[in-house]
């Protein structure tokens, strides 16, 4: 085996904004393997959750991921709801589409933004953002906070938008459209971005359903899986709207994939408000007595894919287990498939291509000895072995591979 | 002896070119701010950025490196930018009529800050600096055929007159190079020759901050650095000139110097639009573009130039 350059993309890149590890195993500028580490952000979620109390657990759950921090407290909502069998008034659904949505705005615009400056086109980095930028608004007009929105509750929504702010929504709603227009224009016709997205990193139709990869990675190779279709929640089924694919599974299939969902979020916000209008103002919660013993599944399109919450109750006040699985999770590993043989300025817009989240997705398993039922590797073990390991290191001289 | 030493330091050398550079590259910052909706900085930041990087910030030298080449490559990169500049700006203020063949000397030391970036990046023993340095090579052998032949075509036009002088005063004395379809074509040549030399997008690939962490410089810090910022303020205005001096009949005094500072800006902002409206090509793309396209326009330029049109 010849001998390889290790590239390393991380733990502090600038391609991507939060911490992790790519190493890229080059032969001259061709990537040839590629490993990843993750682990630098894990806040040991899971475990919190079960310290808190249901409604305690929304606020949590947001703060799971900055961008797309209502598609966890809608995947949970559905897994607690499934357990006490509540279904909501149809306010609340319409204002939990609304809120899904707009983020599925603003993150795909965040996105386009980021891809612009991954491949040196700073304008349309800049550009994205701007027009990101009245969604955000929006967000603090209908909820009070442009982030993490907490509007989520068991059995409805926290704040109704009362029918007065329509109009306001609707204008700013039209601006955006306009706005995904220019900006779909400069993306969809510049020649030097189709030469540098058409053909790289492809995902094949085979390659998605063997990696189980979910979200617009997905739907760009033409897979037409969409949780809110295939497994309808909120007002999803009350509205008019499809399912957007395309064929290519390259870096531009899911550029394109991601601008025309654009127009689709704003299509079902717009029905959405057309329902609301139609519902008795301030009806969004049903009363909520107790969560009784069972389990629930919840799932809801995120931006980049499914999220997946499971909840186990055992009749108390806080969740006995909850597992969480964010769309990340499986997309990062079509890297495997996307990057090897590319050249590093090919694999380094095919990793950001799916838009991976690592805080969401990192976990930890621990392991039990199946006999004694003993726990192997606790805290004290696992800082032994991190002491150890920086001794290596040291001794060895920096850490060069 | 004292009067080249100010040649090359102060007037038009290292300062005057540095200094102006420095001014032309917070008007690329703000350009660049305006399309994209920012605000830009203040006049002066280019200034606290040098001095900042030189007299505030540490300097860290790689373990793994050879340090002598990696200190010694910014100041080899500053020297050859400014020499270049002397020569390019001596015969263009019309102070010094420059040398029978001073064009080919200029094209050398054009050269010397890549080349200087290159064994610089190398000598750091950083693998994305080695890879930013592998693309640079790349990029030199790709837009060096075409930038001498570019050179070759003006020489023709000129008459076959090897210096810059002889070239601007052909001008000045009939219609500048621009003035035809082959000084056309010349000067798109020269302008992409000028934005590679310069690494700007779509050409900033040895950089690559995306992927590569700013490549090339990665592990440059302090003064150091500075001295790859001063290289690259003299190279922001010594390029545009060449160009001005090459097909827009450089400097007349008088008005001609307020015409020569428009022309100089005109050239800059053709630069910095083809920056923000483009993204970054792949090194074999900018090869491509290089070796088949300008090649082939500077070649029916110079077809076209013996045809006398």
């Amino acid at each position: 085996m010849s001998r390889k350059t290790l590239i390393p993309i991380g733990p502090y890149h600038p391609l991507q904004e939060e911490p992790e590890l790519f190493k890229l195993f080059c032969d001259g500028e061709i990537v040839r393997d590629i490993k990843w580490e993750t682990g630098y952000n894990h806040r040991s979620i899971e475990k919190l959750s079960e310290s808190k109390t249901y409604d305690q657990v929304f606020f949590l759950v947001e703060r799971i991921c900055g961008i797309c921090s209502t598609s966890h407290p809608f995947a949970f909502a559905n897994a607690v709801e499934e357990i006490a069998g509540i279904e909501i008034t149809d306010r609340a659904k319409y204002i939990r589409s609304i809120i899904g949505e707009l983020e599925r705005l603003h993150s795909h615009l965040l996105w386009v933004g980021l891809a612009g400056h991954f491949l040196g086109y700073n304008t349309v980095f800049m550009w994205a953002w701007k027009y990101r930028e009245p969604v955000l608004d929006l967000f603090e007009m209908i909820t009070g906070n442009r982030n993490s929105y907490a509007m989520f509750k068991v059995g409805g929504v926290r704040r109704d938008i009362e029918n007065s702010k329509i109009p306001v929504i609707r204008k700013v709603l039209s601006d955006a459209r306009k706005k995904i227009d220019l900006l779909a224009g400069a993306v969809m016709d510049d020649p030097v971005i189709h030469a540098r997205t058409k053909g790289v990193g492809v995902l094949t139709r085979q390659d998605i359903i063997d990696y189980a990869a979910v979200g617009p990675t997905a739907r760009a190779s033409g897979v037409p899986i969409d949780i809110r279709k295939d497994d309808p929640y909120a007002a999803y089924p009350l509205v008019n709207w499809k399912v957007i694919t395309a064929e290519g599974g390259d870096v531009f299939a899911k550029a394109e994939v991601r601008l025309l969902e654009m127009y689709e979020s704003v299509s079902i916000i717009e029905q959405c408000l057309d329902g609301l209008e139609k519902v008795r103002e301030g009806d969004i919660t049903v009363k909520v007595n107790e969560i009784p013993e069972g389990i629930g599944a919840g799932r809801a399109e995120a931006p980049r894919g499914e999220v997946f919450h499971f909840v186990v109750s055992d009749g108390s006040n806080s969740p006995a287990r909850h597992k969480i699985r964010a769309p990340s999770y499986v997309n990062i590993a079509t890297f495997k498939k996307s990057c090897i043989g590319q050249t590093i300025a090919d694999a380094t817009i095919s990793l950001a291509a799916v838009d991976p989240c690592y805080c969401c997705t990192e976990r930890m398993a621990a392991a039990y000895d199946v006999s004694s039922g003993k726990r192997l590797l606790n805290a004290n073990d696992l800082i032994a072995l991190s002491l150890k390991r920086t001794e290596e290191i040291r001794k060895s001289g920096a850490g060069h591979e | 002896m004292a009067v080249n030493l100010f040649y090359f330091f102060i007037f038009p050398g290292l300062i005057f070119a540095a200094v102006t550079g420095a001014l032309l590259s917070w008007f690329d910052r703000k350009i660049s701010a305006r399309v994209q909706f920012r605000k830009g900085p203040p006049l002066l930041q280019p200034f606290y950025d040098f001095f900042k990087l030189l007299l505030v910030k540490e300097t860290i030298l790689p373990r793994y490196g050879s340090t002598f080449i990696f200190i010694l490559a910014p100041l080899l990169a500053v020297f050859g930018a400014a020499m270049a500049g002397v020569f390019i700006l001596l015969p263009l203020f019309n102070i010094n009529t420059g040398f029978r063949g001073d064009m080919l000397v200029i094209f050398y030391l054009l050269t010397l800050p890549s080349f200087s970036y290159i064994i610089g990046s190398l000598a750091s023993g950083n693998p994305l600096a080695a890879v930013g340095g592998s693309r640079e090579m790349k990029l030199i052998i790709s837009y060096e055929l075409t930038f001498i032949l570019f050179i070759a075509a003006i020489i023709m036009k000129s008459g076959q007159h090897f210096d810059l002088r002889t070239v601007i005063e052909t001008q000045q004395a009939g219609t500048p190079f621009i003035g035809s379809i082959s000084g056309v074509l010349l000067f798109v040549v020269g302008v992409f020759c000028a934005q590679a030399k310069l690494a700007m997008v779509p050409f900033d690939m040895p950089e690559a901050e995306a992927e590569l962490s700013e490549g090339i410089f990665i592990e440059y810090s302090g003064p150091p650095y500075a001295m790859i910022k001063l290289a690259k303020y003299i190279m922001l205005f010594i390029l545009p000139a060449f160009i001005v001096a090459l097909l827009m009949n450089g400097m007349r005094p008088g008005i001609g110097i307020l015409w020569f500072v428009l022309k100089i800006l005109g050239v800059v902002l053709l630069l910095v639009l083809i920056k923000n409206t483009n993204p970054r090509l792949k090194i074999k793309q900018a090869s491509g573009f290089f070796f088949i396209w300008m090649n082939l326009l500077v070649v029916i330029a110079v077809v076209l130039t013996a045809f006398g049109l």
